[in-house]
């Protein structure tokens, strides 16, 4: 008989070595792009001249980007965008998973997982797709509206010309807000619904009991027991909307549309350092960026922290 | 009991000894082999040409990784930033060519061992030009260029009443039929006003001057061809002449397909696409011509460069000369890819002469060779992407909020100066 020599880690580095291919990972692709872009936000730097090419220029790139007018006119865009996706988002969601909760039994996953699906699916997809729906000529939002507008009584209400929903400044944020609030309702609805389980039955039974509607059970009961999934959700949808980057790009050709209407910062940030080829003031801007995200997500946790006796 | 660092570290070799074996095993492969980074469609004529490539060389592979043309110029710039996955030989296309050559991370093929300064007359001029920087080195070698031309609608034409003499005598002429078109058959003139303003900018520019900015760091926008251009497209837009159309999106391709784009500038290419599948059912109904008063332009062309970190540059240069030096290999890449060839050589082919069916039997090969011959290089600066950002930002709030064209190309010129005081 022949014994197999057998590999064997000592119980005391297993750990560290079932650890090891996340920390490896989070090292290179997490700690060290963030320590790099901290170090390029204060260097100048000809990318395609190699690394060696780099030279110190301490704060310029900050006060450029401070004194930018893109880089404002982008924050602007962005604060839009992320207010109109972002506000319907959680008005819809909350009361749209209360309606499930109460209304569907059998065919409840069914309906979820409907309104979970776009969550799911590739931006690209999304975007190609309702880059079709939103064409000015051909596109069928636009055929719609000509048809809904030959109707007899309500016609008028409808445009006759077709409207240009991507190269017209005015319509390009409502249009890439329109995507972005389909795309995460269901999202937020999911969330919502999963707090609405945690709700103990009882003291809807008791609310019944002392003659409370159901209005008022939503408001006095679902609502307040929602907070702490509310203030998750509104924390996710600040910084998910502050970094709006994929919809937006793809929307308008990378380019932000007419006039830059829906070029968001993050957008901004990818152009300055692959099209513009400005590493460092890119890196600039995106800790600019972080500091916004930072300071609404401090303002978001104190407008949802539950208030002591004192406060 | 050993201490953590040491338990961690032990941990750490183990990884890296796998990362060492696998690295091994990528190098043994390199061997023998040489790499080609391309975009659609160099890419197809590099992978053409390796039959040719075994005659001379049978135990060397050639490696042909294909991009998407963004990703492939992104790519690039990370691989020459971090002097790292370097390829052999890279495909630079037009528009980066002078931006690859001011880093410097690409070799001088003017000087010895390459010498590509001495055959600098068997190549269309303003191609050359474009790849030589402003120190004198010559970083890349043009393959294919795309001199422009008008191609145009003989049908809508006809309708509206209007000639290819009319059409293309001058800019005002041009709008003028447009005009006309429009009344006629509800066709636009062009796809986008913008398109107009992009030609008219690059026409008249003095030897020397640049694009947007000249050699001394002086911003242009504001002078005559700019003021020009903004006039003429705000003109295009009054008259509703345009679709507000991008090119590649699918309003364009609905456009030629329908017959609602009467006209096109674009480089030679675009008729192979057109013929391909952009609209291959308007077969013989396009003509080409020269562009609007005689308005010498090109839309892009693919080179050939080596890079500074690149591992076996003489075989890359072997095959940069049979790519780009190769009657045979020109001529085979214009007539599978239309990919139009830089090398002067070959402008007496016989090819040049045969009709061209789907515009109709038109033999705009010789058109477009005569372009060549006339387009000049312009110098370009490394500031000319965010200045072209600048300008079209400018062109749409002139175009769609009726912002003044002196004021808008001001504002303009304060913003770029900005930059260039950086």
């Amino acid at each position: 008989m022949s014994s197999r020599p057998v590999f064997r880690l000592s119980p005391t580095s297993v750990p560290y070595v079932l650890l090891s291919p996340f920390v490896l990972l989070f090292l290179v692709f997490g700690v060290f792009p963030l320590c790099f872009s901290f170090y390029l936000a204060f260097q100048t730097w000809e990318p395609t001249a190699g690394l060696a090419s780099m030279k110190f220029v301490g704060l310029d790139n900050f006060a450029f980007a401070i004194t930018d007018e893109w880089f404002w006119k982008s924050l602007k865009n962005t604060a839009w965008l992320a207010l109109a996706s972002g506000v319907p988002q959680h008005l819809i969601a909350i009361p749209l998973a209360y309606f499930i909760h109460t209304s569907f039994k059998r065919t409840r996953n069914a309906v979820i997982g409907a309104y979970f699906l776009p969550y799911i699916t590739s931006t690209v997809a999304i975007a190609m797709m309702f880059s079709t729906l939103f064409s000015t000529d051909y596109g069928l939002i636009n055929l719609s509206l000509r048809s809904l507008s030959n109707l007899p009584v309500l016609g008028g209400l409808f445009p006759v010309d077709p409207i240009d929903w991507l190269n017209r400044a005015e319509n390009v944020k409502p249009a890439v807000a329109l995507v972005v609030f389909w795309r995460y309702v269901g999202f937020n609805t999911v969330l919502y619904l999963a707090a609405l389980q945690t709700i103990p039955k009882d003291i809807y039974e008791a609310a019944t009991m002392d003659g409370a509607g159901r209005w008022q059970q939503f408001w006095f009961i679902t609502l307040p027991s929602l907070k702490p999934m509310i203030y998750f959700g509104v924390t996710l949808s600040v910084v998910g909307g502050l970094q709006l980057f994929e919809e937006p790009f793809i929307l308008t050709g990378g380019r932000g549309g007419t006039d830059q209407a829906g070029m968001t910062t993050a957008m901004y940030m990818y152009r300055t350092a692959f099209e513009f080829n400005d590493f460092g003031a890119a890196s600039a801007l995106s800790w600019l960026l972080f500091v916004f995200v930072a300071l609404l997500t401090w303002l978001t946790n104190r407008a949802f922290k539950p208030r002591g006796p004192s406060a | 009991m050993r201490s953590a660092t040491q338990k961690f570290k032990t941990a750490a070799r183990s990884w890296a000894g796998l990362l060492l074996a696998g690295g091994c095993i990528t190098f043994a492969q390199a061997q023998q082999s040489i790499t080609v980074a391309a975009y659609p469609a160099v890419d197809e004529i590099a992978k053409a040409a390796v039959a040719q490539w075994k005659k001379k060389y049978p135990t060397v592979e050639v490696k042909v990784v294909s991009r998407a043309f963004a990703d492939h110029h992104t790519a690039m710039t990370t691989a020459l930033s971090t002097s790292s996955n370097l390829p052999d030989v890279m495909v630079v296309e037009f528009g980066y060519v002078a931006r690859f050559a001011e880093g410097g991370g690409l070799e001088d093929l003017g000087i010895a061992p390459y010498g590509i300064k001495a055959q600098q007359a068997r190549f269309v001029p303003f191609a050359f030009r474009q790849a030589t920087a402003a120190s004198g080195a010559v970083v890349a070698v043009p393959a294919d260029i795309g001199p422009g031309t008008l191609l145009y609608r003989t049908d809508i034409l006809k309708k509206a009443g209007v000639s290819e003499a009319e059409l293309a005598q001058s800019w005002d002429a041009y709008v003028a039929a447009g005009v006309k078109i429009k009344a006629a058959t509800g066709a636009y003139l062009v796809a986008h006003a913008r398109d107009v303003k992009d030609i008219v900018i690059r026409s008249d520019i003095k030897p020397g001057e640049g694009l947007y900015i000249d050699a001394k760091g002086r911003v242009l926008v504001d002078s005559p061809r700019f003021v020009r251009a903004f006039e003429l497209a705000k003109k295009v837009r009054d008259g509703k002449l345009d679709g507000k159309i991008n090119a590649w999106s699918n309003e364009w391709s609905e456009g030629f397909k329908r017959g609602t784009i009467a006209t096109q500038m674009s480089g030679a290419w675009l008729a192979g696409h057109l013929n391909n599948w952009l609209a291959p059912d308007t077969k013989g109904l396009w003509r080409a011509s020269q562009l609007p008063e005689k308005a010498w332009g090109s839309w892009g062309g693919s080179f050939y460069a080596i890079p500074k970190g690149a591992k076996n540059k003489a075989l890359a240069w072997d095959f940069i000369q049979m790519m780009t030096l190769d009657p045979q290999m020109q001529l085979s890449a214009f007539k599978s890819q239309d990919a139009f060839p830089a090398l002067v050589d070959v402008h007496n082919d016989a090819f040049f002469d045969q009709p061209i069916e789907f515009l109709g039997g038109q033999k705009a090969r010789l058109l477009w060779r005569e372009a060549s011959r006339k387009i000049n290089a312009v110098d370009v600066h490394k500031l000319d992407p965010i200045a072209e950002e600048i300008i079209n930002t400018e062109m749409d709030k002139v175009l769609d909020q009726g912002k003044d064209v002196r004021t808008a190309l001001a504002d303009a010129k304060a913003l770029l100066e900005r930059r260039v005081k950086r």
